[in-house]
């Protein structure tokens, strides 16, 4: 591979692009054919999603990794725009199709910040439970994944027989497994069946001996610890310089968790740690996310204890269709039922930020509003999307065998980077 | 710079930087919030990260204010403080369809990412920017679509004071 022409065309096949459009990106040395650039994804199993990496190789010494994302960009910010505030949040859940319920919680708490809704306790000790529920569910998808990523595939399997469990609750609250959009502006859909109580702890019952079964088959496993003690070391100065948030921070020994420092949806009222560590490995960061599924069940334990009774939903009926029942008696509940899906509600003039703790980090959400029935402006702070540029930073020096290790300890979900 | 170590409040900060950056309010916005102006924001952030301890990022992204034309665009910075666990707005007003502005990378490595987008979706360039390449959409993509005057995907309503301009660039069936 002596010229450009040649190294373009055995090294890019998805995308033509040219070598000069990336010159900066690469060392000196892949310009004189000195290493090699290899594509890995997006069709590749261990990249999550469809994430494609541009590597550059030293034989098997990764010195340049450039990330291509997009490949799962469905405009939902643009088409947010074009819809209602009810309609548009069905939307949010389809951008980190993990954290579905955290989705729906930060365009809810936007737009109640927005118009200045109050949302019942009972509404926000459900959604505690259930964002709470669905980062555990988060946690196990990643534990699955990253675990079979370094060959325990028993592990894999474990982790998604529990996280069905957890996907019957939410199929119980809201009838879909997956994109639930339980979660209204000022407050739920509806309320809660009977059955939800003991299903949950059901789960608060089992849980706690499933998560030391996976500690046994990782914590001490030499295996899984080789492949990942003292890989993507980041100190934590550089960790804030790209804005890492999560446990990724975390695992850094920088204790910061929104749900701690801006309380939100009642947070303040639960009693529970932030697990942080200080070595900063994939190791360090998978313990973290362990301790975090335990801190999530102390906080589940703790709002369904005290799970208060009383009204899902706030009465302001500018914003919140009224109950079906009042529909065939009321005339005035039948003119807002009307208005509220038809027309839909329009939020006063205002932009608001309200940032939530996904299980991957800060999960943002930038909503303004020019007083019409649709938002003017959507910005997803998406904590994967900034995640991301800490891959190349942690993936330097490194085999492309632990390269998949390090994919799955950043965490990414591609809807979450593409949106 | 001498660094204040013990909380700044929201005001004090808003006050250092209208003495120094000509920052102003902005009302429109339920957050602390300033308007900048687009050659000071560099010094601004700067300030924040090294003064009043704003280690993170949390947030760049533009709006577009179509067809209003001063300004067009709003650039909206947020960062956050860890250590005085706040949150601080930024907005800088553009003018003009293709706007310039200095580049943030160089206080803030993850604005590498941020701004890619923004020049993706609304075309804001980004001077000493070291990779302001396309991030979402395809590379060869025409446009950015996420200004108001990009449409979406449907065929675009014309008005009597818009019926030629898009006229010209309507798809018709060659004869």
């Amino acid at each position: 591979m002596n010229n450009d022409n040649n190294l373009v065309g055995t090294s890019f096949t998805i995308t033509p692009v040219s070598l000069d459009e990336i010159k900066h990106l690469v060392s000196n040395r892949a310009i004189e054919g000195d290493t090699v650039l290899l594509n890995m994804g997006p069709q590749h199993p261990s990249t999550h999603g469809v994430l494609r990496l541009l590597l550059e190789l030293d034989g098997e010494t990764v010195i340049n990794c450039i990330s291509d994302v997009g490949f799962l960009h469905t405009g939902i910010e643009k088409n947010m725009e074009a819809k209602t505030y009810v309609k548009a949040e069905v939307m949010s859940d389809r951008i980190d199709y993990l954290n579905n319920v955290g989705n729906n919680l930060v365009y809810c708490l936007a737009i109640e910040k927005l118009t200045g809704l109050d949302v019942p306790p009972r509404a926000q000790a459900i959604r505690v439970i259930l964002t709470e529920l669905q980062r555990i569910a988060s946690h196990l998808v990643w534990l699955g994944t990253h675990a079979l990523d370094l060959a325990a595939m028993s592990v894999f399997l474990y982790c998604f027989r529990e996280r069905e469990k957890i996907l019957d609750i939410m199929e119980l609250v809201s009838g879909q497994r997956m994109m639930t959009t339980y979660l209204r502006p000022g407050g739920l859909w509806r309320d809660i069946p009977v059955e939800f109580e003991d299903a949950v702890r059901d789960i608060l019952k089992t849980f706690p001996a499933k998560i030391d079964e996976y500690e046994a088959l990782l914590t001490k496993n030499p295996l899984f610890v080789d492949r990942t003690v003292g890989i993507g070391v980041l100190k934590p100065e550089v960790a804030l310089d790209y804005g890492l948030t999560g446990p990724g921070l975390r695992a850094a020994g920088i204790a910061h968790d929104l749900r701690k420092s801006q309380p939100y949806s009642g947070y303040e009222l639960y009693d529970f740690d932030i697990p942080t560590h200080t070595d900063s490995d994939t190791y360090a960061r998978y313990v973290v996310r362990m301790e975090e599924m335990r801190q999530s069940l102390r906080i589940i334990q703790q709002a369904l204890d005290k799970l208060p009774m009383g009204p899902i939903r706030s009465n302001n009926r500018k914003y919140v269709p009224p109950p079906r029942s009042e529909i065939g008696t009321s005339m005035e509940a039948l003119i807002h039922h009307f208005k509220l899906w038809t027309e839909g509600f329009s939020p006063p003039k205002g932009s608001v930020y309200v940032a939530v703790e996904s299980p991957r980090g800060e999960l943002g959400l930038y909503l303004e509003s020019d007083g019409s029935p649709k938002p003017y402006r959507v910005h997803w702070r998406t904590p994967s999307f900034t995640n991301m540029q800490i891959l190349p930073v942690i993936a330097k020096g490194h085999l492309v065998a632990d390269l998949v290790a390090l994919i799955g300890t950043v965490d990414i979900v591609l809807g979450d980077v593409d949106r | 710079m001498t660094e204040v170590n013990q909380s700044p409040t929201i005001e004090e900060i808003k006050r250092e930087l209208k003495k120094q950056y000509s920052a102003d309010d902005y009302e429109p916005c339920n957050e602390a919030c300033m308007v900048v102006p687009p050659e000071n924001i560099i010094h601004v952030c700067k300030t924040l990260r090294d003064k009043f301890h704003f280690e993170l990022l949390a947030e760049e992204t533009a709006v577009d204010y179509w067809p209003e034309e001063k300004p067009r665009f709003h650039l909206i910075y947020r960062l956050r403080s860890i250590k005085h666990n706040l949150i601080f707005g930024l907005r800088v007003a553009l003018n003009g369809n293709a706007p310039i502005m200095p580049s943030l990378v160089d206080v803030y490595k993850n604005a590498n990412w941020f701004e890619r987008e923004i020049w993706d979706m609304f075309g804001i360039k980004f001077e000493g920017h070291p990779d302001l390449r396309r991030v979402i959409m395809p590379y060869d993509w025409e446009g950015h679509p996420l200004r108001k005057d990009y449409p979406l995907g449907y065929e675009e309503v014309q008005y009597t004071f818009n019926f030629d301009e898009i006229d010209v660039r309507k798809p018709y069936a060659e004869e």
